[in-house]
């Protein structure tokens, strides 16, 4: 069809303007080879499967921009500062482009590499960007490969275990045009290593100015890593922001994630697993909060391609006004993945007529001896719930409130970053 | 203080009050007995405001106001409380949240100041060591993964601290042990005053040995259609409820 050509065609021609601003390099090369498969490929349509439920038609309409470089305000500092936890070190990107005036990479124990691309771009570096993440049949991954110049990177060394949170910020300071603004982010954990990440993700400024975060964060984690990791998409309104992360999970590795989506216009989310060590563990949790006509999508792939693995999902999804929330949970369970235990759960709170969701799950099960559970609930507040808070006094409204909280809540509680659970609690759970 | 004239309900199609009458002044406990499938819970639960039930006739009046005509939190306020017969399990919100919320809304309705949290923390401590109640319950979810015992144990738990007007017990007796059921029956006891109203529906005599009552119904088929003194629900525990039916059927006048 013409009409995708030119779609893709505008990211290309967008792709060599910046381009022209760029070094040369190994970088340049890794987003070549980018470009050349984005072009092989399409953008995907509602009749792709993974796409069912989410059309991409608003974002593909519109012709992106890359984004001017811009002074930093006090309205930015004092957002960072309220979301920097005490004793954290962050990594700030403003526009996908690192800051070091506004990131605090203060008494990094030794061995701890951490900081923007640019100042770091050692073998392990090299090794690994791009190589996780694979790019070869998501399209998206491959647009942002091509227009990655920079990146958070963190590296951690064998045994190396970092009790500080380390945040990564990327903000969008979006203008009157609509910019492309790419993220890119990098944790390499050597054996026995263990940190907590948390990518954060916002925008200072006009409520209202499109823009497009198209984000990419690879985990590579060797045997026995413990990373426990958080995201929080709190983009603007009228902001489209589609994600990947993708964990790559060695022998006896943890992984404990919470995925907390809570602003955007057209939000995809995905997070792909894959375990290449036995004995090894993912926890994906989710919470979504959705109004007006907000769409949301998160899509989770678990590849159990080894024997004696767990894999925990719990997504939450709040939905009000139009909102419309996705759900899909792959599971594939190869065939050599014995003693696999993997549960996946989806629950949804509908707080309007109009609010819609698609949850699918989809499990590939090849292996005999495993334990695979699926289960989805969708509904509005729990009537008799509701009607035992109105018997002890407690207001209609309060009770409503007081139920939706307790809902979002639980996935607090389960989040493992601990000293991150007060800000959630004030920036998702309070308004609610 | 709560006058019932002529109540009817339904659910769906299916009437289940048929008629029911019934007056309980300041400082009486009332017993009602009956059968399963009586009507006992759903005139609990048309007093406490729940929407399941169609009122298609008849008043309730409580303080001389029209309780029916309340929201269900406008009656707690007001003083009426249920120990429903199957306590809710509210998963995420503490029993001391819960418990706190409902105390300051009625403290505000009633135009008292609302109460911190380290004063509502020694009222409840206090309530808690008089019913011999461990005070774990209080950071425990609502009712989550209590046992049957345990969840009768808040109910009559929450009861004592609302200090209601109007308590209305739907067989918090029912499946408990001995222990259990003398909470309860402290609990009540210890709530029996001159001002207020007690409605203690129970399928068995057992509780009655333990909360005197000055008077007890028999509901059968949504109608109250025997009342007597402490004897009758003796008279019940010995000859069932057929006995109540047997009469029923004998012709009028004889
Ligand atoms: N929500 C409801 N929907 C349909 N039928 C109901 C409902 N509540 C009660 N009933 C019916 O009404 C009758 C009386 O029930 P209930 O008041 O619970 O009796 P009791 O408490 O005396 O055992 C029963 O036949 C019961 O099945
Ligand atoms: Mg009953």
């Amino acid at each position: 069809m013409t009409l995708v050509a030119d779609e893709k065609e505008r990211f290309l021609d967008l792709q060599a303007q910046f381009e022209r601003q760029q070094p040369q390099g190994w970088l340049k090369n890794l987003r070549q080879a980018a470009v050349a498969r984005f072009d092989e490929m399409s953008f995907p349509d509602v009749h792709n499967e993974d796409w069912k439920f989410t059309s991409l038609a608003s974002l593909l309409k519109i012709p992106f921009a890359l984004s001017d470089k811009v002074a930093v305000s006090a309205d930015l500092r004092s957002r960072l500062d309220a979301e920097t936890l005490p004793s954290a070190r962050r990594l700030v990107f403003v526009n996908g482009v690192y800051s070091a005036e506004l990131s605090r990479v203060h008494q990094a124990p030794s061995g701890l590499t951490i900081g923007g691309l640019s100042g770091i771009e050692n073998d392990v570096v090299r090794a690994h960007l791009g190589a996780i993440a694979g790019d070869d049949s998501q399209v998206f991954t491959a647009l942002n490969t091509a227009f990655l110049h920079d990146a958070a990177v963190v590296v951690l060394p064998r045994g190396l275990v970092v009790a500080e949170p380390i945040q990564v910020f990327f903000v969008a300071v979006p203008g009157k045009r609509a910019t492309l603004i790419p993220a890119r982010t990098l944790v390499v954990a050597g054996v026995n290593s263990q940190a907590k990440v948390l990518e954060h993700y916002l925008s200072v400024g006009a409520a209202e100015d499109v823009y497009f975060t198209s984000a990419v964060t690879e985990f590579a984690l060797d045997d026995n890593a413990i990373i426990d990791h958080a995201k929080i998409q709190d983009e603007g309104h009228e902001a489209f922001h589609i994600a990947t992360t993708q964990v790559q999970q060695g022998r006896s590795s943890t992984f404990h994630s919470t995925y907390m989506s809570l602003g955007g216009r057209l939000v995809r989310n995905e997070a792909r697993v894959r375990f290449t060590g036995e004995g090894s563990e993912a926890t994906l949790d989710g919470l979504y909060l959705a109004a007006g006509r907000q769409h949301v999508d998160n899509f989770t792939v678990i590849d159990h391609a080894r024997a004696h693995c767990a894999s925990h999902e719990l997504y939450k999804g709040i939905l009000r006004d139009k909102a419309h929330g996705v759900f899909n949970g792959k599971i594939f369970v190869r065939e050599d993945a014995q003693k696999t235990d993997a549960k996946q759960t989806n629950k949804v709170l509908l707080l309007s007529d109009e609010a819609t969701i698609n949850t699918k799950p989809q499990l590939e099960i090849f292996a005999d001896d495993v334990k695979c559970t699926h289960g989805a609930t969708i509904g509005q507040l729990d009537a008799e719930g509701l009607f035992y808070l109105r018997s002890r006094g407690i207001g209609l409204e309060d009770a409503r409130h007081l139920l939706i909280r307790a809902f979002a809540n639980d996935i607090v509680e389960r989040m493992r970053i601990e000293e991150f659970r007060p800000l959630v609690q004030r920036r998702l759970i309070a308004p609610l | 203080m709560l006058t019932i004239f002529n109540l009817h309900a339904r659910v769906d199609d299916k009437e289940i009050l048929r008629g029911v009458n019934l007056k309980i002044n300041a400082g009486e406990v009332h017993a009602i007995m009956g059968p399963n499938g009586s009507g006992k819970s759903t005139l609990a639960g048309v007093l406490a405001g729940r929407d399941a039930f169609d009122v298609t006739e008849g008043d309730v009046l409580f303080d001389g106001k029209n309780l029916l005509e309340m929201d269900p939190e406008e009656r707690a306020r007001e003083g009426v409380f249920l120990a429903f017969q199957y306590p809710v399990e509210i998963p995420g919100v503490s029993n001391t949240y819960f418990l706190r919320a409902g105390v300051n809304a009625i403290r505000k309705h009633r135009g008292q100041e609302e109460l911190d949290a380290m004063d509502f923390l020694k009222l409840v401590k206090q309530k808690l060591k008089v019913l011999h109640i461990e005070e774990d319950l209080l950071k425990r979810p609502v009712n989550e993964g209590f046992s049957g015992g345990e969840k009768k144990r808040n109910e009559i738990f929450q009861m004592a601290v609302l200090e209601p007007k109007l308590c209305i017990l739907d067989e918090t007796d029912s499946g408990l042990d001995i222990d259990a059921l003398r909470t309860v029956s402290d609990g009540v006891n210890a709530l029996r005053s001159k001002e207020r109203g007690m409605l203690v529906i129970t399928h068995y005599q057992r509780l009655l040995e333990y909360i005197k009552p000055d008077k007890v119904h028999v509901l059968y088929e949504g109608r109250i259609v025997k009342s007597g003194g402490p004897e009758l629900a003796k008279e019940l525990e010995h000859k069932g409820y057929g006995w109540v039916e047997e009469g029923l059927k004998e012709p009028a006048g004889a």
